[in-house]
């Protein structure tokens, strides 16, 4: 495996330009200062209630993400490419969804199979034809994105459902200009406090025509015992909007009202943070407590926006991931500015042959696994998990897709032996709003805080930092 | 508002009131059987708690006998009582994070930051010192979160809402205490009851801190019918039913001002509040102060359901 690309020292130990200040300041700042200051952010986090739950660990239903004091810094070059890329990258993918439950242009073509498509538990025939409002059907993205080298970002994987995390880059951003002021005054960093706003216009301009002047925006949330039920909060508050469970909505006459103290009050556009699956129990999940009984009638009668759109999973699958370099290039006609970690299908006979013949310097994972299961990471593994997977390999081709292990890039860190090196994504936020793409700079950067680990995620100890995009 | 939200509010409001209640009868206890049995008689304290505490009937349901073990037990820190102390902490801090976007920042890490705390205290406390500083805590706990919420909340239904919360229990609180303990405030027991009564009555003012309240109104030793007075009818003191009701009317008439439109809940208030207003202590005793209490607290249900049928479902 290479050497990670260290984003403060590069590949010849000099600061890179935008970590100049960074890295000046690191030499003159006392251990521990950095310290105190780690375990008073930790103690801002608590007492703001800033928490995730973990299923199932019943000792620690609420537990802090760490925080890392050392922001994450990014050029305005390369954010410049960064955004560009993002906004290119989200187009295709509405382009796509609309051309997947309507005309279907890119499965004649050839391009995607359509077995992919159709076989696939994530793609909605519920949406077969359905027109939704404006077209747009991804309108809050998240994009996962690692970096390997100074001028190369992939995209590893996209988030057209769902994706959280947005709070924690608007409070990171928050402690650290409380914790911190001092830094902030000798840069020049790109505010994100704007991002509730920019959403909310998003939100609003993607309402059904038929509704008032002023849209009603509300936040579906699936209640307090979702893992991401403070990001919901959050979000409501700094929106101005209801934050409202399934059982605060009913539908009437193809119409969705939420109960309020002065009676039913029409709901124009649902920010929804409940899956598909828990939407409506008369479409979908007949044992859903979340949802709210005849949800979809209202939306297939055009009444009510749901952000996203329902089957937006459809684009981000680990089956179609591979093919989003020729989807861009099928509707927009432009060569992908971000680029996919190269993948390798085992559906296709010489994609086979190859990971068999490269399977220890290879990951390969499960089309349909997640969170790291049913996966092989090639280099650390033995012999006989080798031969396993060769054999499953076999047996399956259609069920894998392999990738190179990425030396993901690393940032300096606060750890227990003081700062080192820790590898880093970024997860920055695209709205798709009916007037235009709007990007606030920075995102989520996530670190995994154990040396040499990959792994981020938080469920599994990984960390976050603030990310910050100097301004010129 | 949703109606989620405004129940939310609603309880969440009772329940920090009802912990504060539960501490200040907690402490009266401890100060009673801390006396020697000459000054205060051979009575059960701690039963009498539990029934001031209105869980009589759960309590007696795990634990055989009351005493001072099992009483702070279940009234502080039992899982098995859904309104000791620690679980109006826990009810409190849910309903809180169910509607925190309502809240203000203050009002959230006061209650909060009380949830915490409250982890620290454990269930079991190693010494009286100790318990005491806890009942101190959670009375404090209390008004720094209804300090909060006093100080910082925009006045709009949520503060209204939450006001009527506060207002409901301790109309509900004030109501129970003196049920239980009505057959010490009756004007007969100014003759048998002597000097042994004296310190059940002082431990009455206490667990509605009132003691103090009480000598500068009215300027005299204690008195049964001047403390039934107290609690039942005097405006002045912030706990008694004729003061809640002054504010219940109030805080509806601001919600009902704002939706523009009166409903049961407000009417249901007006009429309670106007037969305080309208009665004299003397009638009461004549009448009966139990039978006067017992149908107090069926109306203070009956504007229970109401609000809820009207705004909260």
């Amino acid at each position: 495996m290479r050497l990670a690309f260290d984003e403060m020292k590069g590949t010849d130990g000099l600061a890179r330009p935008a970590y100049a200040e960074l890295a000046k300041w690191l030499g003159e700042v006392r251990p521990d200062v950095l310290d105190y200051r780690r375990k008073e952010a930790e103690l801002l986090f608590r007492r703001i209630g800033i928490t995730f739950a973990v299923y199932g660990e019943a000792d620690a239903q609420e537990r802090l993400i760490p925080f890392d004091v050392i922001p994450r810094i990014l050029s305005s070059s390369e954010w410049d490419t960064l955004s560009r890329g993002l906004e290119q990258r989200v187009k295709a993918i509405n382009a796509y969804l609309r051309d997947i439950y309507g005309r279907r242009e890119i499965l004649k073509a050839g391009i995607v199979p359509e077995d992919l498509v159709f076989q696939n538990p994530v793609f909605r025939p519920e949406m077969n034809g359905q027109k939704v409002p404006h077209d747009i059907y991804v309108h809050i993205a998240g994009i996962d994105v690692v970096r390997v080298d100074a001028d190369t970002f992939y995209v590893l994987e996209d988030n057209a459902r769902t994706p959280s995390g947005v709070s924690y880059m608007l409070e990171n951003r928050e402690i650290m200009m409380r914790l911190f002021p001092e830094l902030f005054s000798r840069h020049r960093v790109a505010p994100v406090e704007n991002y509730p706003d920019e959403l909310l216009a998003t939100l609003k301009s993607l309402a059904p025509d038929s509704a008032p002047g002023d849209p009603n925006v509300v936040l579906l949330t699936p209640g307090v015992y979702n893992s991401a039920y403070y990001e919901h909060s959050f979000l409501a508050d700094k929106l101005g909007i209801d934050l409202v469970e399934g059982r605060d909505l009913f539908v009437k006459a193809g119409i969705v009202y939420m109960r309020t103290t002065q009676g039913a009050r029409r709901v124009d556009v649902i920010y929804r943070r409940v899956d598909d699956d828990f939407l409506d129990p008369l479409t979908f999940r007949p044992d859903s407590a979340l949802g709210v009984a005849g949800l979809m009638s209202a939306y297939q009668a055009g009444n009510v926006t749901l952000s996203n759109a329902v089957g937006t999973g459809i684009a981000d699958d680990k089956a179609i991931y591979s093919y989003m370099p020729d989807i861009l290039k099928f509707y927009l006609g432009e060569e992908p500015i971000l680029k996919n970690v190269p993948t390798w299908r085992c559906r296709e006979p010489e994609h086979l042959t190859y990971v068999l013949e490269h399977i220890e310097e290879l990951v390969v994972k499960e089309v349909h696994g997640s969170g790291g299961y049913g996966m092989l990471i090639g280099p650390m593994a033995d012999k006989a998990q080798i031969a396993a997977f060769r054999t499953k390999l076999k047996l399956d081709p259609k069920g894998f897709i392999a990738q190179p292990t990425l030396a993901l890039s690393t940032c300096p860190t606060c750890v227990e032996v003081g700062v080192a090196p820790r590898h880093v994504d970024l997860r920055p936020f695209v709205l798709s709003g009916r007037d235009r793409i709007r990007i606030v700079p920075g995102g989520l950067t996530r670190v995994a805080m154990k040396q040499g680990s990959l792994v981020v995620n938080s469920s599994q100890g990984g960390g976050t930092k603030d990310t910050w995009v100097l301004d010129t | 508002m949703l109606s989620r939200t405004a129940d939310n509010l609603y309880w969440l409001a009772r329940y920090v009131e009802r912990a504060e209640y539960l501490a200040r009868i907690l402490e009266a206890t401890q100060r009673l059987t801390a006396m020697p049995l000459a000054y205060v008689g051979e009575t059960n304290e701690w039963e009498s708690a539990v029934a001031t505490a209105g869980c009589a009937a759960a309590f007696f349901a795990v634990h055989s006998e009351a005493n001072e073990e099992t009483v702070t037990d279940f009234l502080a820190f039992s899982t098995e009582n859904p309104s000791s102390i620690r679980n109006c902490f826990e009810v409190a801090r849910a309903n809180a994070r169910a509607v925190r976007t309502a809240l203000t920042v203050e009002m959230w890490e006061a209650i909060n930051t009380a949830w915490l705390e409250l982890k620290r205290f454990g269930n079991q406390p190693a010494s009286r010192e100790e318990f005491a500083r806890f009942l101190r805590w959670v009375q404090e706990s209390s008004l720094r979160f209804d300090g909060s919420a006093y100080r910082t909340m925009l006045r709009n239904d949520a503060y209204w809402f939450s006001r009527v919360g506060v207002y409901m229990e301790r109309a509900d609180n004030t109501a129970r205490i003196l049920d239980v303990k009505y057959h010490l405030l009756l004007p007969a027991h100014e003759h048998v009851g002597g000097p042994l009564d004296y310190y059940q009555w002082a431990g009455i003012l206490r667990s509605v801190s009132a003691l103090t309240a009480y000598h500068w109104v009215y300027r005299e030793s204690l008195k049964p019918w001047l403390i039934a007075d107290l609690l039942i009818l005097n405006e002045q003191m912030p706990r008694s039913l004729a003061s809640c009701y002054e504010n219940l009317v109030q805080n509806l008439d601001r919600i009902a001002g704002n939706y523009g439109r009166q409903g049961p809940a407000q009417r249901q208030a007006r009429s309670v509040r106007a037969r305080l207003q309208n009665s004299r202590m003397d009638e009461i005793f004549q009448t009966g102060l139990h039978e006067f209490i017992s149908a107090f607290v069926e109306d203070n249900n009956r504007l229970g359901s109401a609000l809820t049928q009207q705004y909260l479902a």
